[in-house]
């Protein structure tokens, strides 16, 4: 069996800082990640990011994602790709590798057959940081070819370089609807219309502006009312609720669509650490069950630790700064610390603070607040 | 659907090795490392797999390996998830019906 | 409050004639200056450090909106990429006789060219007027966010936010 002091479950933002800083204090660090790339949801990034000048504002999370990678090299943090945590017990990670790009990991070497291995993992501790996953939203014909959440669509156009479709409907004005909406223009796309069946844009105004100049109409208090088409999507019915959210009888339109975008918000993907038995608590405002854990990012089960959108959906940079405390709080808890340590995390936890300030983000501080302290009740004390 | 040539910040698609892979009988030319997912979608295939009970259409929804709609036959394996596995030269990918098994 | 950005999408003059980084109309008079049009409360500050004349303020907490000193601003337009939201306008009404020049980020392909004509659009992208291109920046600190500048009649210039996108060819 493979044994590590540190193993992380996730090579996106979270996952990466935490492996950084794991490896920085002596850690043999491991990260696994069922993507062929690493980055997690960086990669499609291709917005300058907000946040602080001191931390990357106002640079690309593609090239976040490379200096992580850099990083991470750096300080000789192994990660490996296409590999599925499917288990979790005694701080043992079992790991699958269905298909992957690389020969080596083949028994046959070629594509004529799938390559398939299995590992286990001893690790002394474990991050999980497993991101979020998208929520779907039913109607008649979202299971059409040509639904697909707004993610999937930035990661086809911005990773992979393909256009999801010609005509693009976008449901949902938060952060991701308008950026992904921006971002399908920036590709060659038409977004049609951007709805919203909320009264008011969610997400940040500038967003929204951006795409408004661009001539994309945002319809508050608007919902789709089914996809049409044979086999794939066809065109779209949308139409005005009233308030009780109530499609509007007679205010029904159709689009002339080939894709219908879901933009409806994100929830932790929390599959994994249910599985390793972590305790859940349900929070809405960090988009649903979410990992119990305490200030030091650590869950009910005793060396299982949590960072960014899996203990809470929120951003990239608030994602970063969690992988870096959970990092921190994991080697330290093995005796393996940097001189600095008490006043890095201090700093830290100040940065997290004033990223979740203003209008916008003080409800997710109030949030992980109340998880917090169940955290300090629940989780092990050392 | 087309691939994205040119782009105002990711900038111009630089060359790719070429990979074959053969979907439904027909050969389609991939670029290297890309998922299946995104190969197929580039040659205009949206429908990845019928449902086994209505034999409903299903295509790529989630795109980062969590809502399995998007699987397909790959090498005679049913339930590979196309936008998280890579294309393999000579790799065999055929539309899947229900569960993908013979007693479809 | 904030019912323009928050239901259109755009702010209304109202709600950006309140936010401190919008210019006084006697500044605006008097030349090129920054037009700030960031009006929520929202985590970021890039345009501070943006500025080699210091005359955007962020401060503690970063959620502060940016609060443009419109006496240091000499309308140099440096702000105008490093805005993560694309916020930042330039607005120049002295440009000529009833000629001014408004520059914004466009972050589209194809970028348009030094003289071409161009339909202008208002914040709701609309076409409102003809304008010309008379400069195209992306220069490397620009980091892929190019800045074009377009005359545009005086009357329109506290409207006009943009160009009706050019077509691609495919």
């Amino acid at each position: 069996m493979r044994k590590v002091d540190l193993a992380i479950v996730g090579a996106g933002p979270a996952g990466l800082a935490a492996a950084i800083e794991g490896a920085k204090r002596g850690c043999s660090t491991l990260v696994l990640d069922m993507n062929p790339l690493p980055g997690g949801q960086l990669v499609k990034q291709i917005h300058k990011f907000f946040g602080s000048q001191e931390h990357r504002a106002g640079t690309r999370g593609i090239e976040i994602a490379a200096q992580l990678l850099h990083q991470a090299e750096t300080e000789e943090v192994e990660v490996m790709l296409g590999a599925e945590v499917y288990a979790i017990h005694d701080r043992t990670l079992e790991v699958a590798w269905a298909f992957t790009g690389d020969s080596s990991a083949s028994s046959s070497g070629g594509g004529a057959t799938p390559p398939s291995r299995h590992l286990a993992i001893a690790a002394r501790r474990i991050i999980l940081a497993t991101g979020g996953a998208e929520n779907a939203l039913n109607f008649p014909g979202w299971t059409l070819p040509g639904v697909m959440g707004a993610g999937a669509a930035q990661t086809m156009s911005n990773v992979w370089r393909v256009l999801p479709g010609e005509r693009i409907l976008m449901v949902g004005a938060g952060n991701v609807g308008l950026i992904v909406s921006y971002q399908l223009l920036q590709a060659g796309a038409e977004v049609v219309a951007v709805i919203e069946a909320a009264p008011r844009i969610g997400g940040y105004g500038v967003h929204a502006a951006k795409i408004r100049r661009a001539g994309v109409p945002i319809l508050t208090s608007h919902t789709v009312v089914r996809a049409e088409g044979r086999t794939q999507v066809e065109k779209a019915v949308i139409a005005r609720v009233d308030s009780s959210w109530q499609p509007v009888p007679g205010s029904e339109r159709e689009l002339d669509v080939d894709t219908i975008c879901i933009a409806v918000g994100l929830r932790p993907n929390a599959r994994l650490a249910s599985l390793a038995g972590c305790c859940l608590h349900y929070s809405p405002r960090l988009g649903g069950w979410v990992p119990i854990h305490n200030s030091r990012m650590e869950t009910t089960i005793p060396g299982i630790y949590v960072a960014g959108d899996l203990s809470g959906v929120e951003e990239a940079s608030t994602a970063l700064e969690e992988g870096r405390l959970a990092g921190i709080c994991a080697a330290s808890s093995l005796g393996k610390s940097n001189p600095g340590d008490d006043e890095r995390i201090a700093a830290i936890e100040e940065r997290l603070i004033s990223l979740r300030s203003g209008p916008f983000c003080q409800p997710r501080q109030d949030a992980k607040q109340e998880l917090i302290e169940i955290g300090e009740v629940q989780c092990c004390k050392e | 659907m087309r691939r994205v040539v040119s782009h105002p910040v990711l900038g111009t698609l630089t060359a790719a090795r070429e990979v074959k892979i053969y979907v439904d009988g027909k050969e389609i030319r991939a670029r290297e490392g890309e998922p299946i997912a995104a190969a197929v979608a580039a040659a205009g295939i949206r429908i990845h797999r019928y449902t086994a009970e209505r034999g409903e259409p299903r295509g790529v929804f989630c795109g980062i390996g969590q809502c399995t709609d998007c699987v397909m036959v790959v090498n005679g394996v049913p339930n590979v998830r196309t936008c998280i596995t890579p294309v393999m030269e000579g790799m065999i990918v055929e539309t899947q019906h229900g569960a993908g098994s013979e007693d479809r | 409050m904030l019912q323009g950005v928050k239901t259109r999408g755009y702010p209304s003059l109202q709600e950006l004639e309140s936010a401190p980084g919008y210019p006084s109309p006697g500044r605006l008079e008097k030349g090129p200056v920054a037009v700030i049009e960031c009006i929520e409360e929202i985590p970021c500050n890039p345009c501070e450090q943006a500025c080699p004349q210091h005359a955007i303020t962020i401060g503690e907490p970063i959620t502060n909106r940016p609060h443009l000193d419109e006496d240091k601003c000499i309308g140099c337009g440096l702000c105008i990429p490093r805005c993560p939201g694309l916020a930042i306008f330039l607005v120049d009404l002295t440009y000529g006789q009833g000629v001014a020049t408004v520059a914004f980020p466009y972050e589209y392909l194809p970028l348009p060219e030094e003289g071409q004509a161009v339909q202008a659009v208002n914040r709701a992208g609309e076409p409102v007027c003809p304008g010309t291109v008379i400069k195209v920046q992306n220069p490397k600190v620009n980091d892929q966010t190019p800045v074009v500048t377009i005359t545009v009649p005086r009357e329109y210039a506290a409207e006009v936010r943009g160009i009706r996108r050019i077509r691609r060819e495919r």
